[in-house]
């Protein structure tokens, strides 16, 4: 079999993403035809509200969704590719329990969207530092990062049981318990900013290392005797990862099956170099999360969190993927 | 081209030398084999040799310049390794697996260019497996697996390869392919530091024997001089017969104590 297909998986991606966009724009519960959102888009036309629901909360909320979508796919497929695992995203570093723990604490303090963004992507970093942390410490092999992850993730998800627990049962913990299912309801101009700069800067990092990446999945000894030292390298690319996981999660909550369904479907599709697989999962991403996040706010007469959509779907996907995979394999695994 | 190690010794935790004080010299045009029971130091050599670790005392040089007075990108622009198979974790294509190897001529942001694929053309075309180039690496052969990552090498520009037991998990017609491909390279400007199990081999394709015994040079010299029955007992700890086949070739045969016939 020879693996020269998906050369034009960008071209196809692209506009279908660019669609998502638009219909993500011009549908919604706010009683408008299609038509009319459109013509307020384009041609100013239409009344003030319907102008201001489409350009200050709609075109935010889905600059937001794509953002997030192509975070979490980018840093899975980078991570998933420096772990040599392909089953593993943002959890395994600890970055998810960091941030949840963060935006657990601003909202039992009852703090406002920038204190639960703020804090949860400072948890977030604070979190992977300590993995970094352990890692280095025993020589940044991919092993060491996991257990330390694992140990990570098990210390936030304690705090966020006690949180929990300490919160007002009448007025905190519903906004915590909803905050944690995920959702992009939350996005406006000024909590999509931080993590639309992180987005460009850190998708345009990996962009750039993409070539490298793909020595990143060879051996410590193998990448050393073709000149290339990977634990300072492994560093660097964590520390991009997790900014982009972090940068997410502070303004979506949980958004699962993301990070880890969107590189498999782009490894399958354009094969496994990292040169193709970035940008593909980059574009993916997006217009997953975006047509997912139009559902999730149309479908029913109360918008569905998105972390349960991802999760509904993303199960099925991932077992499907994995079927594929073990087949193809054949006996072997 | 000169790869030379002086007196070099190795110790991974101070005071325990599992090297000790090796030398070996070779020039383009030649193959040498590294023997010894395992655990003998081959791997630990190879690693010296190619500057992935450097030795506790002793030189490694090529051309006359130590490899501690040369960055990483530099030593791999002259000594390519050839690892031992294994099973990669993503399905990249031969291609692909071959590019890695200009690694050392790009700087941290480059992405390869078309020269660079003309190069792995043209190392693909050396191993003869140009045909595969767009195969995914997990599903060929682990004689063809082995042929890319001598490839991978040659891509690198390097003209000292150090191959770690080629010949393991191989069946004898895809050993003797790979060997006949070294000896091939060989002779055009490359040399190559092979580490075995199998004596018979190094009869075969060597210029030069080092058989090592607990990290220390036992005999080194021509394959003749250096496999012995004497040398073999030493190294393995058991009793070998050394015979001519009819072809004038040499051949290892165990002496054990009870053979059926």
């Amino acid at each position: 079999m020879t693996l020269r297909r998906g050369r034009r998986a960008l071209w196809i991606l692209i506009p279908i993403a660019a669609a998502l966009f638009l219909v993500s724009l011009v549908v919604g519960r706010y009683g408008v035809r299609p038509i009319e959102a459109l013509r307020a888009l384009f041609s100013g036309d239409g009344s003030d509200v319907l102008r201001a629901l489409i350009l200050r909360v709609r075109l935010p909320r889905t600059i937001a969704a794509a953002c997030v979508g192509a975070n979490l796919a980018v840093s899975g497929a980078v991570l998933q590719g420096l772990f040599r695992n392909p089953l593993v995203d943002g959890k395994v570093l600890g970055v998810s329990s960091g941030a949840a723990f963060g935006a657990a604490l601003a909202l039992s303090l009852a703090g406002g969207v920038a204190a639960v963004q703020g804090l949860s992507f400072l948890f977030a970093i604070a979190a992977v530092g300590l993995v970094a942390w352990i890692g280095w410490r025993f020589g940044a092999a991919p092993l060491v990062l996991v257990v330390g992850g694992i140990a990570v993730s098990a210390l936030f998800d304690a705090l966020i049981g006690l949180v929990k627990y300490v919160a007002d049962p009448l007025s905190r913990l519903p906004a915590i318990t909803y905050w944690l299912l995920g959702g992009l309801s939350a996005s406006r101009w000024e909590t999509l900013l931080p993590v639309a700069a992180a987005s460009v800067v850190g998708i345009a990092f990996f962009g750039l290392f993409s070539w490298r990446m793909n020595l990143l999945t060879l051996s410590d000894a193998e990448a050393a005797s073709l000149g290339v030292h990977v634990r300072p390298l492994r560093i660097v690319v964590i520390g991009v990862a997790t900014v982009l996981i972090a940068a997410s999660v502070s303004i979506s909550g949980m958004i699962g099956w993301i990070g880890l369904v969107v590189p498999h479907v782009a490894r399958a599709w354009v094969g496994a170099d990292h040169e193709r697989l970035i940008p593909t999962s980059a574009v993916l991403g997006a217009a997953a999360l975006i047509g997912l996040d139009t559902v999730a706010r149309t479908a029913l007469p109360g918008e569905i969190p998105l972390g349960i959509l991802t999760g509904l779907l993303g199960i099925p996907a991932f077992l499907l993927l994995f079927l594929r995979l073990v087949r193809s394999r054949g006996a072997e695994r | 081209m000169r790869l030379t190690a002086v007196d070099v010794s190795y110790a991974y935790v101070h005071g325990e030398e599992v090297l000790h004080r090796v030398s070996l010299s070779l020039v383009d045009g030649e193959v040498a084999f590294v023997l010894g029971a395992n655990g003998s130091g081959k791997t630990t050599l190879l690693q010296c040799l190619s500057g992935v670790r450097q030795p506790t005392s002793g030189v490694v040089s090529v051309d006359g310049r130590p490899l501690a007075q040369l960055t990483p990108r530099e030593r791999a622009r002259w000594i390519g390794v050839v690892p031992q198979l294994h099973e990669p974790a993503f399905a990249f294509t031969v291609a692909e697996a071959v590019l890695m190897g200009r690694a050392p001529h790009l700087g941290l942001f480059a992405r390869p260019g078309a020269s660079d694929r003309a190069i792995v053309d043209r190392a693909l075309e050396a191993v003869g497996i140009l045909g595969m180039r767009d195969r995914a690496y997990t599903e060929i052969s682990g004689g063809e697996q082995q042929l890319v990552l001598i490839a991978r090498g040659l891509a690198q520009g390097a003209s000292c390869l150090l191959m770690d037991e080629p010949a393991a998990h191989l069946d004898p017609r895809h050993q003797h392919g790979i060997l006949g491909v070294v000896r091939e390279l060989a002779a055009r400007e490359h040399l190559f530091v092979v580490t075995s199990h199998q004596p018979d081999n190094a009869f075969l394709y060597a210029d030069s024997v080092l058989l090592l015994v607990d990290g220390a040079t036992h005999s080194y010299g021509r394959p003749a001089e250096a496999i012995t029955e004497e040398s073999l007992r030493a190294a393995y700890g058991m009793e070998f017969e050394i015979v001519r086949g009819q072809s004038g070739a040499r051949a290892v045969v165990p002496r054990v104590p009870a053979s059926p016939s």
